[in-house]
């Protein structure tokens, strides 16, 4: 090898790098454009689980829909935040078994680009369908009754989360043999986890051998803080709270995630 | 041996017990195209994905127009394109959109973007159907665009893996003319494939892999040579005479003959073969049913090379995952 081909260290910027995971995103969000299905999964579900628990259980639960409203909006925010996590999962396995993930890496781009990119274009998922629940919300009644910047600081709050969830997303995609198992995996986790939590009704009303268990859920942290900055309320314990578990997932799965994705690239 | 070719020292690689690769050595010239020949498991893809640097070799040395693909990656990145069976396009953007995605991450500029995204949709007959998703185009129309999506970024290398395997002859026959103009253009192009009959259409030269080692390498027409062109395939009518035939075969091809339940074959290199077994034929009075001349195949070349037929390996984690 001659010396003129001696190497230059790589090196990939961080605007380019920017730009790499900006494109990447972009790519997913143009997914949905040609695979409305999935448009739906993130919008019209949440909006039908809303008004299902709202008219079935508001009366039992709350005593009017009104009130249920009030109660149960913050919760199926939450609850959808976790939901739609398990795309980053979905979407990852898919790169993976259908051969994109290896296309990717055989280009000269920041190694980090290719995930990076799905889990920002997941975020804006996120972002987007809060957005929608709030708005539904709106129309059917609910009202802020603490000040506005309470919205956004709850938004934030919940991509905080997503994004350390996201992780535990990344594991399942890495593992599974296919998306649809990724899914499955999704959907037969979050639902305990979401349903034993104050999402949906208040803790006083479940035995008292499992108020403790719904206590300590993030799901129930979120939930209370989301309801605190859209209602009034505390909110900085249960915030720190679900900050601390969303920095332990990420202390745990991150590193986990990163091992098994290079173990599963080096084997093919 | 020119250092701004392909070139690979002792490549190995292991899966946990399975060694995929075993020491392989290849080389290929600027400009020209090398046919990596072997079944399912050979460790074909194997040595693929270490030259395009998807992973790492345990041992062994190789370099991609003079540079390292372990120690300087990013570089062997910039010049190649990668097609195939490892390498894949986003089925749920139309065609347009999985070659603008490849532009942005390239860092081109929107005008040169768009530019050479419409050059090579209209090159590889895509125009029509490039604001459709992927997900309803044909096979060839994905292969194509595969290939497409590889040269991007103009790579000086492609490699193409396994780039017609599954394509009904029309389409492979289309891909093939593809290559051919890539390789009029300079590019170099290192391509696996289990078809002797494309390595012949496609390489300058062919290097036969098997079980991670290689164990021939040649001109096609220097393997042919080898292997013989041709077999020539013999049903007897009666198979009580399938001994007769078998033992006439060998007689006077001085080969070994192949058979099974009626059928005799025998690597068939010489063309005045054909009449001398016919002569010996109607002297024994053996009556044939069928009487073939067929082009060589995987198969004839591993038996012709090693004895054995051409088997798929065991352990799929490798070629065929």
């Amino acid at each position: 090898m001659s010396p003129a081909r001696e190497a230059r260290p790589e090196r990939i910027g961080p605007a380019r790098t920017l730009r790499q995971i900006r494109a990447l995103a972009w790519r997913s969000i143009l997914q949905i454009r040609h695979n409305p299905f999935e448009l739906g999964d993130y919008s019209i579900q949440p909006i039908i689980f809303l008004v299902l628990f709202l008219f079935v259980f508001g009366g039992a639960v709350a005593g009017s829909t009104a009130d249920y409203l009030r109660f149960i909006l913050p919760g199926v925010i939450v609850m959808n935040m976790a939901f739609v996590t398990t795309y980053v999962g979905h979407g990852l396995n898919a790169d993976l078994t259908k051969g994109i993930f290896n296309r990717l890496r055989a280009l000269p781009i920041a190694r980090a680009a290719p995930l990076a990119g799905r889990i920002c274009a997941d975020l804006v998922k996120q972002a987007w369908s809060v957005a929608l629940l709030l708005a539904v919300g709106f129309l059917l009644g609910f009202r802020m009754e603490a000040p506005w910047p309470g919205a956004l600081a709850m938004i934030a709050l919940l991509l905080v989360f997503a994004l350390a969830l996201s992780w535990i997303m990344v594991l399942a995609g890495v593992l599974a043999r296919d998306p649809e198992h990724v899914q499955i995996f999704g959907y037969t986790t979050l639902f305990p986890i979401t349903f034993v939590s104050s999402a949906f009704v208040p803790v006083e009303t479940m035995p008292a051998w499992l108020q403790p268990v719904v206590g300590a859920n993030p799901i129930s942290l979120l939930t209370d803080a989301c309801r605190g900055l859209l209602l009034g309320g505390p909110v900085l314990a249960p915030a720190a709270g679900a900050l601390l578990w969303a920095a332990g997932i990420a202390a745990v799965f991150v590193p986990l995630s990163l091992w098994a994705l290079r173990r599963r690239l080096a084997r093919g | 041996m020119t250092p701004d070719g392909i070139t690979a020292h002792g490549l190995t690689r292991r899966f946990g017990a399975t060694t995929a690769l075993d020491g392989v050595d290849l080389a290929v010239p600027r400009g020209s195209v090398l046919g990596l020949l072997g079944p399912n498991g050979a460790g074909k893809t194997t040595v693929v994905r270490i030259l395009a640097t998807l992973l790492e070799a345990d041992a062994g040395s190789a370099s991609v127009g003079g540079f390292d693909v372990r120690t300087q990656a990013h570089e062997v990145r910039r010049r190649i394109g990668l097609t195939g069976q490892y390498a894949s396009v986003d089925e749920k953007l139309t065609g347009r959109e999985n070659l603008k995605l490849i532009a942005r991450l390239l860092d081109l500029d929107r005008r040169t973007a768009t530019q050479r995204t419409d050059t090579l949709l209209a090159e590889f007959d895509l125009a029509d159907a490039a604001d459709r998703p992927v997900l309803g185009y044909s096979g060839g129309m994905r292969r194509r665009l595969d290939l497409a999506a590889s040269l991007v970024g103009r790579p000086a290398f492609l490699f193409l893996d396994e780039p017609t395997t599954g394509l009904d002859p029309r389409a492979r026959l289309a891909l093939w003319r593809l290559v051919r103009r890539l390789v009029a253009e300079g590019t170099t192009v290192l391509l696996t494939t289990q078809y002797l009959e494309e390595a012949d259409a496609l390489a300058d030269r062919i290097v036969v892999l098997d079980r991670g080692r290689v164990i021939a390498e040649g001109t096609a027409d220097e393997l042919k040579a080898r292997v013989g062109a041709q077999t020539l395939v013999v049903r007897a009518q009666d198979p009580a005479q399938l001994p007769e035939l078998v033992a006439i075969l060998e007689a006077v091809s001085g080969q070994r003959a192949e058979t099974d339940e009626r059928r005799a074959s025998v690597p068939a290199a010489d063309p005045a073969l054909l009449p001398q077994v016919l002569r010996r034929l109607d002297g024994a009075g053996i009556a044939v049913d069928e009487l073939l001349l067929r082009g060589a195949s995987l198969d004839d070349v591993f038996l012709a090379l090693t004895g054995h037929h051409a088997e798929s390996a065991d352990d799929d984690t490798e070629d065929a995952a």
